[in-house]
């Protein structure tokens, strides 16, 4: 194909986009306003199951299996992670030598890392009740974990950071969710559904029947996840380097 | 809800990620997209999702620049060790 007939395909599939785009956006209910089909219909199932954070009702409840699938796609993402920037056979393993920190930056990071931690462990731990959850929690928490780096070494990280033992929390964690799932099954009723175990009390920690067991199992799949992940990358930044005298 | 603090926050999320495009080298690129991913965790925070706004904070203004932070020193690096080895 010549360059102007490649041009004007593009221009009639451009064209033709945007058409559809206008089209869509001109049907589209004001900006704002009180008109919300969908949210009314998920606040009232959520509240008919006493969850009191509507978002956590659809991620861990209505909407279980999409929540699945999400899981699915970071666990296989870190295995990925794990399978390519695994050491090759002409590379070998450096030690990274300590470095002096600037004490405030010391400082600094030793006080903010238990009480982000401990943040990060909260905002999973309240999933249902207020906003953030098992995903959100689980990234602070775990990125938290590298402010020892910054402030320490990375051999102190190293140290509080097993990562073989971090890789199998991730998959356990995955194991959990979908198990809790299947365990609704062999209850009678459809995979995820959330009729298993009693509602509770609403607003309090063990309300929602399983949403809090389904947001921990997130919680812990995400944490783990991202300590691997980033365990990855820092051993490719700092530790593993390429073989001298080969080739 | 209060339009002006939207367009506000708007504006700002224009600016940061023009600014994310516009800049050239990777390291000033990671903190510029820390600084998109704060304006749109605000943004989010400011049409009510605070849910949303929570896993932007944390993804998009720590994890990913961390990321590409250390994906460019482990490029460098490498450079680096190529050029000693070549003298």
């Amino acid at each position: 194909m010549t360059r102007g007939a490649r041009l004007i395909v593009l221009a009639l599939g451009g064209a033709g986009l945007a058409a559809l785009l206008v089209a869509a956006c001109l049907d589209l209910p004001g900006f704002g306003g009180t008109w919300h089909p969908y949210g009314d219909r998920a606040v009232e199932a959520s509240l008919s199951r006493r969850t009191a954070n509507t978002i956590a009702s659809v991620n861990f409840d209505q909407r279980a299996f999409d929540t699945l699938g999400e899981m699915s796609i970071l666990f296989a993402s870190v295995v990925g992670t794990v399978v390519l920037l695994r050491q090759t056979r002409d590379e070998k393993r450096g030690k990274p030598e300590p470095e002096e920190v600037a004490l405030p930056v010391r400082r600094y990071a030793l006080i903010v890392l238990p009480v982000a931690v401990l943040s990060g462990l909260y905002v999973i731990a309240h999933g249902q009740l207020s906003p953030g959850g098992g995903f959100q929690g689980g990234v602070v928490a775990a990125t938290a974990l590298h402010l020892l780096y910054l402030g320490a070494d990375y051999r102190a990280l190293e140290r509080v950071r097993p990562v073989g033992l971090f890789e199998v929390g991730d998959a356990l964690a995955a194991s959990a969710y979908v198990v809790t799932g299947l365990a609704a099954v062999l209850g009678g009723t459809a995979f995820l559904a959330n009729t298993l175990l009693p509602y509770g009390t609403f607003n309090t920690l063990a309300s929602g029947g399983t949403v809090p067991l389904l947001n921990a199992a997130i919680g812990m799949e995400v944490a783990c996840a991202v300590v691997v992940l980033l365990a990855r990358f820092l051993d490719q930044a700092v530790e593993i380097e390429e073989e001298n005298g080969k080739r | 809800m209060d339009e002006p603090l939207i367009v506000v926050v708007l504006l700002l999320v224009a600016v940061s990620a023009t600014a994310a495009v516009a800049v050239r080298d990777p390291v000033h690129q990671a903190l510029v997209l820390a600084v998109l991913g704060v304006a749109l965790a605000l943004l989010f925070t400011v049409l009510q999702a605070p849910d949303v706004g929570l896993s932007q904070l944390a993804v998009g203004s720590v994890l990913t620049p961390l990321l590409l932070m250390l994906s460019v020193h482990r490029v460098r690096r490498r450079e680096k060790g190529r050029k000693g080895k070549a003298r």
